[in-house]
C-alpha cells in the first residue's frame, strides 16, 4: 500500500525534476534587449509564425487549431455550418439591446453604440493608468448604471462579448500603445507574463502556443499564439459551453498546476494587451468554436 | 549551473526522505504546517502559487483533524517543498523568461 509519505516523496522528486528542466530549459542562448519595442516585437511575432507555417495564410491564424492542417480546416468549415456558439450570440444580442433599470443601455457606454468596436479592445486608459479590456469595460458600464457586475468566466459575459465580437468580424485588430511610459510598461508586463514559466508543470503560455502549435497535448491540437484572441469568446467542446478570455487564461493556469489569479487581475489585462497588440492587422473572427 | 541544480535536487530528495522518517506529534505538525504556510504565502507574494501546494496543505490539515499526525507532518513537509520550488521558479524566471522570447 502506498503511504502519504510515498506520495510526498514522489511529489518532491517530480518537483526536483521539474526544477532541473526549468533550469536547463532556461539556459539563455542570448540575452534580450530590455528596452521594449512593440513594433519590432509584432513584426518578429508574425515572421516567426508565418515562417513556421508557410502554408497558412496570415489571416487564417485566427482559426487557431483549425488553421494547423487541412483536415482540421475542413472540420472548422463543417462546424461553421451549424456553429455551436450561435445560441450564445442570440442571447448576447438580446442582452445588449435590453435597457438597464435606469433606461440606459450598453450602447450608451461605448463609442459607436458598441457596434463594430471589438478590434479596439483592450486599450490603455490614461486616467486609470491601466489596461481596460472589453470584459472589464462591460462590467464598468453595468456598475455605472446601477447593475451588478457579471462573472468574468460565465455565460452572460461570454454572450455579451460574443455579440460585440460578431459585429466586428473581419475588422483587423487595431490595438494602440500610446506615448505613455505606463502603457509601455503594461505591454512589457504582458509580454513577460506570456513567456514566464509557472505552475508545477513549469509551462509558460509560450511553451504551448509558440514552441508547440500544431502539436498535440493529449487529444488537443495546440493553437498558435498569433491571432489566438481574435476568435474570443469561444465555444469549447471540452467545456460544453462558451468561454471568455478570462476563462481561457485562468483555466490555462490551472491546467499547468498554477493557482490562477483573479479574472481581470492586472497581469491578465496586460497579457491580453500584449497578445492583442502582436496580432494587430489580423481580423476579428469571434465568436469562435474550438475542440 | 549543473552543480546548483544537483544540489537543489538533493535538498528536495533529502526533504522527501526526511518526510518518510518523520514521526509526528501535534506540535511537530503545527511547526511543519506553519513553515509550509509561510513558504506558500511568500509564493503568493510572487504571484506564483501552485495548486499542488494548496492540495498538500489541505491534506495536512485533514490528516491532523483526524489525529494522524505522521501523515499531517509528511503532507506539511511536502507542501513546504512544493512552495519552495514555486518560489525558486518565480525567482529564476525573473530573467529566464527572456530566453524564450521571439526576437
Amino acid at each position: 500500500m502506498r503511504t502519504a509519505s510515498h506520495f510526498a516523496s514522489a511529489a518532491l522528486v517530480s518537483a526536483a525534476v521539474a526544477l532541473a528542466a526549468l533550469t536547463f530549459g532556461a539556459a539563455p542562448s542570448a540575452v534580450a534587449d530590455d528596452k521594449p519595442d512593440p513594433v519590432a516585437d509584432a513584426k518578429a511575432f508574425k515572421n516567426f509564425f508565418t515562417q513556421k507555417f508557410p502554408k497558412v495564410k496570415l489571416e487564417d491564424f485566427v482559426n487557431g487549431p483549425y488553421s494547423m492542417s487541412e483536415d482540421m480546416h475542413r472540420q472548422w468549415e463543417e462546424k461553421e455550418q451549424f456553429p455551436p456558439y450561435e445560441f450564445s450570440l442570440d442571447i448576447g444580442k438580446e442582452m445588449f439591446s435590453k435597457p438597464f433599470k435606469n433606461g440606459k443601455s450598453y450602447a450608451d457606454c461605448f463609442p459607436n453604440q458598441g457596434i463594430g468596436i471589438r478590434q479596439n479592445y483592450p486599450y490603455f486608459d490614461d486616467k486609470e493608468g491601466k489596461v481596460v479590456t472589453l470584459e472589464l469595460a462591460l462590467n464598468h458600464c453595468r456598475e455605472a448604471n446601477g447593475e451588478p457586475p457579471f462573472s468574468y468566466v460565465k455565460d452572460e459575459m461570454a454572450a455579451l462579448t460574443a455579440y460585440m465580437a460578431f459585429t466586428s468580424r473581419g475588422k483587423p485588430f487595431d490595438i494602440k500603445i500610446p506615448d505613455d511610459p505606463r502603457a509601455l510598461e503594461a505591454y512589457q508586463n504582458g509580454k513577460r507574463y506570456f513567456y514566464t514559466r509557472r505552475g508545477q508543470l513549469n509551462f509558460s503560455c509560450a511553451t504551448c502556443h509558440v514552441q508547440s502549435p500544431g502539436g498535440r497535448i493529449r487529444a488537443e491540437v495546440l493553437a498558435p499564439a498569433l491571432g489566438i484572441l481574435n476568435a474570443m469568446p469561444i465555444y469549447r467542446s471540452e467545456w460544453s459551453g462558451m468561454g471568455t478570455i478570462s476563462r481561457r487564461f485562468t483555466t490555462c493556469n490551472t491546467q499547468i498546476r498554477g493557482v490562477p489569479l483573479d479574472p481581470q487581475a492586472d497581469e491578465y489585462r496586460d497579457l491580453e494587451y500584449y497578445l492583442s497588440y502582436v496580432s494587430n492587422g489580423l481580423p476579428i473572427s469571434g465568436p469562435g468554436a474550438r475542440p | 549551473m549543473r552543480a546548483s541544480i544537483l544540489s537543489l535536487s538533493s535538498v528536495l530528495l533529502i526533504a522527501g526522505a526526511t518526510s518518510v522518517l518523520a514521526a509526528g506529534s501535534e506540535a511537530d505538525f503545527k511547526a511543519a504546517y506553519a513553515a509550509a504556510e509561510a513558504a506558500n504565502k511568500q509564493a503568493g507574494l510572487l504571484r506564483n502559487q501552485w495548486t499542488v501546494t494548496a492540495a498538500a496543505l489541505a491534506a495536512a490539515k485533514k490528516a491532523a483533524d483526524s489525529g494522524d499526525f505522521d501523515k499531517a507532518v509528511a503532507s506539511s513537509k511536502e507542501a513546504e517543498a512544493l512552495a519552495k520550488a514555486s518560489i525558486f521558479q518565480a525567482t529564476s524566471e525573473k530573467e529566464a523568461w527572456k530566453a524564450l522570447e521571439i526576437r
